[in-house]
């Protein structure tokens, strides 16, 4: 019996001699490598992306408001646009039923698009909120210069905000914005701090980043006609599927859901949009992998093609093997193996471009957290060189069946 | 595939000590559409160890088919043959492979040498067959090709080498494993006849050695350095009588 190293051997030196023939034949099985590790570079990339900007809200806050939250597809139903708005109430109930809570924060928030100005400088759509002084703490900001507004402020219905980063660089280029005044809505408000920029994480701005924060009684009595809260609930740590039920209980209750019925209000974590965002990015692998196996189908029979080839060509070839002992597995292991090291070549070379394929992307965008995951390279390399086995297995069983009269006697 | 037999077959009766190749009334018959051609026709031949036989008959004669059947390279129809108290006649395709690379070593007409392979790597594969590890196959590869006065050319491709130095790599291959029995087809036939007498003077030598040696031939020349020709006409032994070497 001849070893395996022996084969290996003489199938990357048949693969050597026939190079541009070689190269060819596993072009389909490199673009399919490619391909795979390509899109799931960037689905890894996207993903973490998209836990690092979610984990910047707080990993142990629950998150409530009308609307159901998460990636959907079209428009919420009717019964979900005609939900009563979160309330107070709401929020009351929520700060006595939650027992593992730390704390509660409250924010209010309108529905038409907010423009903010200082002097001939103008910012559109910027995330304009009432909320209390507690909002940093709990979603998680810090003030970089300036200070939060107070409990007394707050109170008071002061004139004052709190500004994102991106809000300070836009209206006050170059400038400090305490206390500048600020225009947003039709109202002034004095700017009395900044928050620090949040660690970006996605393609694109934070919209952390865009906060324009105003106390809450501030903006209840400016803008009395917006009703939609946002609640933010910080659970003590480890405690986060506690604080999850316990709001949820005390929301049922308080908006006065029926047993039987859905919750009429969305409720969800940093941890539960991370899943609902890998579901969405599942589907698209799933996409990926059914164009790429079609792409190293296509490769696998034109393996096939060759190696059938190359089985009539070296007839003659087999013919002395046979005559000097190579009994049909030898013969079968040797076209096998051949067939497995051209495409796990073509696999190894699609890994390596898929490597720079990620490194370019890289340069491109260096804030895309972009990754080639080992999954990838394994799933790479196992794909291709099953394709070889499966794709070369007709043809090998071909080569050893040969009789080895007539093999060699063939011209 | 053998046709369904009838008739109660007597078990063979295995060949006495000393004889390495016995045949027993061997067929061999093939189908060409409605007719069946009967290559070769109830040989019956006995071969010792350490002769030396040249296999004679003109093209058509049987003798190609019979020298594949003594080589292992195909079955018989009908009849049984024994090679060193082997019964392969009833042998299939991977036991025959056992028995080729044991038991025989060829040496052809045209060389058979892997053209892509050094002489010391060709010499070297029947040893790759039958699993001998690495660095013994090599030793004794290299051996066989110092036998046949081509130590020095063991790195070169066939296509380097001249007519009488492949076949030399190709007598050194059927020597490596050391084989009961050479079996050359027309050794001599690529080869202009300088080189073939040098050919034949290395047959002798290993004849010499106590090698069992059968020659396939048409050229009476090449048959004279046996000491038995076997004459096949028809499909049939038509004469089987010594040589004058043999006395």
């Amino acid at each position: 019996m001849s070893s395996f190293r022996e084969n290996l051997r003489l199938a990357l030196g048949t693969i050597n001699s026939n190079k541009t023939r070689s190269v060819l034949t596993i072009l389909g099985v490199v673009i399919g490598v490619t391909c795979v590790i390509l899109i799931g570079s960037i689905l890894t990339g996207m993903n973490r992306s998209i836990t690092q900007s979610l984990e910047g809200f707080g990993v142990n806050n629950v998150f409530v408001q009308k609307m159901n939250m998460g990636p959907r597809n079209g428009r919420p139903s009717r019964s979900e646009r005609t939900r009563k708005p979160i309330s107070y109430e709401n929020y009351e109930a929520v700060k006595e039923g939650c027992k593992v809570c730390s704390q509660v924060l409250l924010t209010i928030y309108g529905q038409t698009i907010s423009k903010a100005s200082y002097k001939s400088l103008e910012m559109l759509n910027p995330d304009f909120q009432g909320t209390y002084p507690n909002f940093p703490d709990v979603m998680n900001m810090s003030v970089r210069s300036g200070r939060m507004f107070t409990e007394g402020e707050n109170s008071h219905s002061a004139a004052v905000c709190v500004i994102g980063n991106d809000v300070a660089d836009t209206l006050f280029p170059g400038q400090d914005p305490i206390g500048k005044p600020v225009m947003v809505n039709e109202h002034t408000f004095e700017v009395i701090g900044v928050f620090e920029k949040k660690k970006q994480g996605s393609v694109g701005e934070n919209s952390q980043d865009t906060t324009i924060a105003v106390p809450y009684e501030t903006y209840r009595k400016m803008f009395p006609s917006n009703k939609e809260h946002f609640l933010a609930a910080q659970s003590m740590q480890g405690h986060l599927d506690e604080a999850v039920d316990q709001v949820r209980a005390a929301l049922r209750r308080s908006r006065r859901d029926k047993y039987d019925e859905q919750d009429s209000f969305g409720i969800a974590t940093a941890e539960s949009f991370i899943e609902q965002f890998h579901a969405l990015t599942g589907g698209v692998a799933a996409v990926m992998i059914v164009i790429s196996s079609i792409g190293l189908l296509v490769g696998g029979i034109g393996v096939m093609n060759i190696m059938l080839v190359s089985v009539t060509e070296r007839t003659r070839e087999i013919g002395i093997r046979k005559a000097i002992g190579a009994k049909r597995h030898d013969i079968t292991l040797q076209f096998l193996l051949e067939a497995a090291a051209l495409t796990g070549l073509g696999g190894l070379i699609g890994i390596l471009a898929g490597f720079m394929g990620a490194g370019i992307i890289k340069l491109i965008s260096p804030d895309f957290p972009i990754s080639v995951p080992l999954w990838g390279v394994a799933a790479g390399l196992i794909v291709s060189v099953s394709v070889g086995v499966f794709f070369g297995l007709w043809p090998a069983m071909k080569a050893a069946r040969l009789d080895p009269v007539e093999a060699l006697r063939y011209e | 595939m053998a046709t369904a037999n009838l008739e109660i077959k007597p078990t063979p009766v295995p060949p006495p000590a000393g004889v390495l190749i016995h045949t027993d009334d061997l067929w061999k018959t093939y189908q060409m559409g409605s007719t069946e051609i009967h290559a070769v026709q109830g040989v019956s031949i006995s071969i010792r160890r350490n002769e030396y036989v040249a296999i004679m008959g003109p093209s058509g004669s049987g003798k190609s088919t019979l020298m594949n059947l003594i080589g292992c390279l195909d079955t018989p129809s009908k009849g049984a043959y024994w090679i060193n108290n082997r019964l392969v006649s009833e042998m299939n395709d991977d036991e025959l492979a056992y028995i080729r690379n044991k038991e025989i070593g060829f040496v052809f007409q045209t060389f058979n040498l892997l053209a892509r392979a050094t002489a010391l790597h060709n010499v070297e594969l029947p040893l790759i067959y039958n699993g001998t590890p690495a660095d013994k196959r090599i030793e004794r590869a290299k051996e066989s090709l110092r036998l046949v006065d081509l130590a020095e050319r063991m790195d070169h491709r066939p296509n380097e080498l001249s007519g009488g130095q492949r076949q030399r790599v190709a007598i050194a291959r059927a020597l490596v494993n050391s084989p009961s029995l050479i079996l050359a087809d027309e050794p001599t036939g690529n080869l202009d006849s300088k080189t073939g007498v040098e050919i034949m003077a290395l047959f002798d030598e290993l004849h010499r050695q106590g090698n069992t040696i059968v020659v396939v031939t048409h050229e009476h020349d090449i048959a004279e350095y046996a000491h038995r020709v076997i004459q096949i006409r028809d499909g049939k032994v038509f004469k089987d009588e010594p040589t004058a070497r043999a006395k």
